[in-house]
């Protein structure tokens, strides 16, 4: 479904990614871990274009997205990206944040981007803040109903961009059961991430990054009971006390 | 203090003034619609823009009012093929000056706004000029209009510079009774006066409508 070949970002000197290839199947969860610097959100980030690749090629749906001549807002459409900071409209409500891209970019009718917007809202408890403000809720909250707001686009794809990184302990377990979710569903995804309990559990490929590259990728079982670097090992200590 | 010199001379205060306010009023406005051609410019991907933009607001602001005042109201009708009258070159020099300022402010309260709010609405498909349109403008309005209130107290008081054109604002009116009546105190003080209780005043209403602003980020 996405086949990343050869992908190489810099910023100026720095050489942030040194090569990736990487092929993520339909219906698959790929979870990507790795040291802070890795490059692991950056070769999220180019997967939706955030990030400009300095050179190589993404290749989404049979399109390449990389090519400049195909419209990049159209392949936005089908893939859901969810931030560390959600990034809500802070001027908008709940149901406002949910139900303007289908609205503009899909031409969907209001009423119904409404009602796509509530039952989606109710599979993840929310319903009773649709008219709410961003600031009125809680961080758990905000990442629950940015995740809805990208699935309000029927995406092929969603990225997670760290989405519990910036969340109060205790609400971290709510985001997780509503990914969780997602992938029982099927959902193609692709999490960054420093939760390794969610990696093991949920993830069907890990990927270990370091300094630019992915070093090691396999099963979970593979990668956390079995793995052949010492710098995926050395990192796994680190982080599984 | 002479009340009996105010009560006497009171029209050419109050003329004096509504010219001033007219002035500054109308230089805001338009100041703000040639302000957010500016502005965009400015951001804009487009090299020649950019430069032309940067290059016009680097100019306006590094040179005085009263010398731009002067090449306007000299310069533009020997370009001119028609009498504009020194009321509309004023107000022209007086846009053409704030403009700048404005698009400076516009400009920044465009990219006050945070870059995660632009990739995301990026992120679900929507292209730039949606993005600015529903995502980024609604925002950057807050920043903005009480940026353009000071900027209109601003031009309130700088304004009192066109009296060297002949204009009657309330400078120029200070000045005349000055002649008039042989006293060059006594005008003067009532015309700062005037500046500061409408400059005092306008603070205050921005103060209100600033902390109005606020509160709607915080309750709703």
């Amino acid at each position: 479904m996405i086949k990343v070949s050869n992908l190489k970002k810099n910023f100026g000197s720095l050489k942030v990614l040194k090569g990736i290839d990487e092929n993520i199947e339909k219906g698959e969860v790929v979870v990507i871990i790795g040291p802070s610097g890795s490059g692991k959100s950056t070769f999220l980030r180019c997967l939706n274009l955030l990030e400009e690749p300095s050179s190589g090629e993404i290749i989404f749906d049979g399109v390449s997205i990389t090519d400049k001549l195909n419209d990049i807002n159209k392949q936005r459409e089908k893939m859901g990206m969810v931030f560390q900071q959600f990034n809500l409209f802070p001027h908008m409500t709940v149901l406002e944040n949910i139900t303007l891209a289908p609205i503009k970019v899909k031409n969907m009718e209001p009423v119904e981007a409404e009602k796509t917007a509530l039952n989606l809202l109710k599979r993840i408890g929310l319903e009773d803040k649709i008219n709410t403000y961003p600031n009125q809720l809680s961080g758990g909250q905000k990442q629950r109903i940015a995740i809805v707001r990208a699935l309000a686009m029927s995406p092929e794809v969603m990225l997670f961009d760290e989405p519990t990184s910036a969340l109060d302990p205790e609400m971290v377990g709510e985001v997780l059961d509503v990914m969780k979710g997602l992938a029982k569903e099927g959902m193609t995804m692709v999490v960054v991430t420093h939760e390794m309990g969610f990696a093991k559990e949920v993830g069907d490929r890990v990927l270990f990054m370091d300094e630019g590259k992915i070093v090691e990728e396999g099963t979970p079982e593979e990668l956390f009971n079995n793995s052949k670097h010492s710098r995926t090992q050395d990192f796994l200590k680190k982080v599984l006390i | 203090m002479d009340t009996g010199f105010f009560i006497k001379y009171y029209r050419y205060f109050f003329n004096g003034t509504m010219m001033t306010l007219a002035i500054s009023f109308l230089g805001v406005i338009f100041g703000s619609l040639v302000g957010v051609i500016l502005s965009l410019m400015k951001l804009s991907n487009n090299k020649l823009a950019r430069a032309f933009s940067s290059a016009y607001i680097e100019i306006i602001r590094g040179t005085p009012l009263l010398v731009q005042i002067y090449l306007i109201y000299y310069g533009l009708p020997m370009i001119l093929p028609m009498d504009l009258g020194r009321m509309t070159l004023g107000t022209i020099a007086v846009l053409l000056n704030s403009a700048a300022y404005i698009a400076e402010i516009i400009r920044a309260g465009i990219q006050s706004i945070d870059k995660g709010q632009s990739e995301a609405s990026r992120s679900l498909g929507m292209s730039k000029s949606m993005t600015m349109r529903y995502v980024i403008i609604p925002q950057a309005v807050k920043n903005i209009l009480p940026a353009l209130g000071n900027e209109f107290i601003t031009l309130v008081k700088e304004s009192a510079v066109l009296s060297v054109i002949g204009i009657h604002d309330l400078m120029y009116n200070a000045d005349t009774l000055r002649g008039i009546t042989y006293r060059p105190f006594i005008p003067l003080i009532y015309a700062a006066i005037i500046y500061f209780i409408i400059t005092f005043i306008l603070s205050k209403l921005l103060r209100i409508f600033e902390r109005r602003l606020e509160a709607s980020d915080k309750s709703i």
